[in-house]
């Protein structure tokens, strides 16, 4: 094989270190000129939000994935009747979501002003309160983690061979022989991956624990970090949570990889395979029950999104110069992420799989050993450190360099980029390895190398699943409230930014229809990509 | 157990927007016949059709003179082995086998000695606990066809069994096959792309052509002077050991 030398790789690798370890540094630095924040955070307080984190974490996940196993059985039952491939692609939609359409979404349905809140009301005989603190989080992780396990499960039933549901046909089993011989074993085998996945998402989750928890009896330490950063301006405090909550999700990744497969979340559910079994009526009713329920548990807050957002004034929010600002601003912003994210994953990616190839014919050193650890987990290390800490750190770095205000777009991008990273990794990476695995060789016979096998081999192969990533990305860019809740000012603001603001000063109505219009244009945007991914492919 | 015959009657096919494929075949009790044709011929088809993994449009599948058209796959009289799948990779040996016996894992003493006496019987005595992955590809199709005799059916179907083998294993399994065949007379109707598989099993040749049975007759006549010429063109110059 040509001898050739990319940097992108190394190069992705030094950006992400840089603003990782800089973050860290940052948040060192402040801490050791006042360390009596450090020590006193480890106080009674800390204990129950670190309880707290775990305990609603396990809760949803236990919400999320128990349920799912029965959705995704029952639709797997039923490869083809009208409304399936609606109802998987309404099940795509919470990934696309900000958490903070989300969250105003469900207290829409199930808020004290929600459209569900006179019946509450009746059924408890007083008055509703409203969904906050721990339930209104379980229903928003739900909401959001539910259908996002069903499709991974229903992606591991449907890699079931052909052959095996044409076997179970023949030799007669029944429903519960096939869950228990077919069923369980594919889910089974999924399943750890699953949960730890939705784990991890639920104990990381900020925007949702924020706008439905808080208090201090509902507080995550995502959160918390949050409060002693913006409110008590408590640095060392908030380096002691941050320490905390990376080892607690570096305890959450150990026990993930340790689980074993990781979900790689592409799923492909366009065409089920045939099954053969024919469920009884019985069983198919049950299954239409499971079915209904679930699309109604996805359905509704979107739905309560809509009716509430509609009511807004859109014409007036439309036309007014902040919201115009704001939109604009977080285009500019989700533009930029999404587009450092999608190229600093194909480095990352591209490099990984360099160094596995050289590793298996030869022997290499223990730095490029080393390199390609780094490259393959660098994603899922990200995930490891909360955005808000990396935002943190660079404006305590800053601000000691009396700059805080400095390139702050420029570093909302970057935190965004690089936390969106994982997603965009997990999106190409099937893709390129498989790529990879095909055209190596070949490329390598007849001496195509370079921006030539990028444009003429790679690109045609990977254009989709970059799109995808370049969405995933975008979505969660513009939705991302973690990182501009920190950075957000009168001169940088976003539309989530903004809706913060909103509902901050009780203007209900106009915090409704934001959440629609970046639902609709996080939703549209998804939507575009994915068609200009799949054209020509 | 021995065979019954197999008959197809003017059974018609297409698969969603396809050409329709159309069947006439007479397979007599305890045959062995071999199914032939290039690649998308109906040779899958026509097995899945008696199988019943798939439904003719028209026309009728009768095994023992009885009409199972209607009938969903486990009622048939039926057994399949395909080219892979053929176990699951979570179940050991004896409990792929035993699935045969019982769809639900109930087995009782006595099936449980016949699924040990059906591996003996294909050369795997002694690796009832391994998984599937811990055999070879060939040990795959052997645990396959235990399986096929302890469900104990009259009738054979077999999709490629032995594609991906190499030659000298191929040649085993086609005994293993035929000996097993001697024992219990099934009537066996067996796809495949070699002729010396055909050659070295099959008493009946079925070439089939764009979803039609094109020729049938002895395997001699296939591999005589006067084959026919469809059946020459296909194999082209491939048949190992023809004539001229």
């Amino acid at each position: 094989m040509p001898a050739t030398r990319p940097l992108p790789g190394p190069l992705a690798l030094a950006f992400v270190a840089v603003l990782v370890g800089g973050a860290f540094a940052g948040l060192l630095a402040e801490a050791a000129s006042d360390p009596s924040g450090a020590a006193g955070a480890f106080d009674a307080y800390l204990g129950r939000i670190v309880r707290f984190t775990l305990w609603q974490a396990a809760l949803s996940t236990l919400l999320s994935v128990a349920p799912a196993i029965l959705v995704a059985r029952a639709l797997s039952r039923h490869p083809s009747f009208p409304g399936r491939s609606l109802i998987l692609g309404l099940f795509a939609v919470p990934l696309g979501l900000p958490a903070i359409v989300a969250a105003l979404g469900v207290l829409a349905l199930w808020g004290r002003a929600g459209l569900f809140a006179p019946l509450m009301a009746w059924l408890s005989g007083g008055d509703w309160p409203g969904i906050y603190g721990l339930a209104g989080i379980l229903v928003a992780h739900v909401f959001f983690n539910l259908p996002l396990a069903a499709r991974l499960l229903l992606e591991a039933l449907e890699a079931v061979p052909l052959d095996h549901w044409r076997l179970s046909a023949q030799l007669g089993m029944g429903a519960r022989a096939s869950f228990r011989l077919i069923e369980w074993p594919a889910m089974r085998a999924a399943l750890p991956g699953v949960a730890a996945l939705v784990f991890m998402l639920c104990v990381t989750s900020f925007t949702i624990v924020l706008m439905l928890g808080g208090g201090p009896a509902a507080t995550t330490l995502e959160v918390a970090i949050y409060q002693a950063l913006r409110f008590d301006f408590d640095p060392a405090r908030a380096v002691a949570l941050t320490l905390v909550q990376v080892a607690l999700t570096v305890a959450a990744v150990a026990a993930m990889a340790r689980l074993g497969a990781s979900p790689t979340g592409e799923a492909s559910l366009a065409l089920a395979p045939r099954r053969y079994d024919r469920p009884s009526p019985a069983g198919t009713a049950l299954d239409a029950v499971l079915i209904a329920a679930a699309v109604l548990f996805v359905a509704g807050p979107m739905a309560a999104t809509v009716v509430a957002g509609l009511e807004a004034d859109l014409g007036r929010l439309a036309t007014e110069a902040r919201v115009r600002d704001a939109a604009a601003t977080s285009l500019l912003l989700a533009a930029a992420a999404a587009t450092l994210s999608a190229a600093l994953s194909l480095a990352l990616v591209a490099m990984r799989r360099r160094l596995e190839t050289a590793r298996s014919s030869s022997r290499a050193g223990l730095l490029a050993r080393l390199l390609e650890w780094a490259a393959g987990n660098g994603a899922l290390f990200v995930l490891v450190v909360p955005p808000t800490v990396i935002g943190a750190g660079w404006f305590i770095l800053l601000l000691r360099a009396a700059r805080a205000s400095a390139a702050a777009p420029a570093r909302v991008a970057a935190a965004t980029a690089v936390r969106a990273m994982p997603f965009a990794a997990r999106a190409t990476r099937p893709a390129y390895d498989a790529a990879a695995a095909r055209h190596d060789r070949l490329a390598a016979q007849l001496g195509i190398a370079g921006w030539a096998r990028l444009r003429l081999i790679d690109w045609p192969v990977l254009r989709r699943p970059l799109f995808t990533a370049l969405a995933f990305a975008m979505a969660l860019s513009l939705g991302d409230l973690g990182v501009i809740a920190l950075f957000g000012s009168e001169s940088v603001r976003t539309l989530p930014y903004l809706l913060m603001e909103r509902m901050g000063s009780y203007r209900t109505q106009d915090a409704a229809g934001l959440a629609l219009m970046l639902g609709a244009l996080c939703l549209a945007l998804m939507a575009a990509a994915n068609r200009l991914g799949r054209e020509r492919a | 157990m021995s065979g019954t015959d197999v008959r197809l009657e003017d059974v018609r096919f297409s698969y969603g927007g396809g050409a329709e494929m159309r069947f006439d075949l007479a397979v007599p009790a305890s045959a062995i016949v071999a199914l032939m044709g290039p690649s998308g011929s109906g040779k899958s088809t026509l097995l899945n059709l008696v199988a019943g993994f798939e439904t003719p449009s028209s026309g009728s599948v009768a095994i023992g003179g009885a009409d199972v058209s209607a009938l969903p796959p486990a009622q048939r009289p039926v057994s399949m082995v395909f080219q892979e799948n053929n176990l699951f990779g979570h179940l050991d040996v004896a409990a792929n086998v035993g699935l045969g016996r019982s769809p639900s894992l109930r087995l009782t003493p006595q099936d449980r000695e016949d699924v040990l006496a059906a591996l003996a019987r294909v050369g795997l005595a002694g690796k009832e606990k391994r998984l599937p992955r811990e055999l070879s590809g060939g040990e795959r199709q052997r645990v396959a066809l235990a399986r096929v005799l302890v469900r104990d059916r009259p009738v054979l179907l077999l999709d490629e069994p032995f594609a991906s083998l190499g030659p000298a294993l191929r040649a085993d399994m086609l005994d293993l096959l035929r000996d097993l065949h001697d024992e219990r007379r099934m009537t066996v109707l067996i796809a495949t792309h070699q002729p010396e598989d055909a050659r070295a099993i099959a008493q009946t040749i079925v070439f089939l052509e764009e979803g039609r049975v094109a020729v049938t007759g002895p395997t001699g006549l296939f591999f005589g002077p006067d084959r026919p010429e469809a059946f020459a063109r296909y194999v082209g110059g491939k048949a190992a050991g023809m004539p001229g």
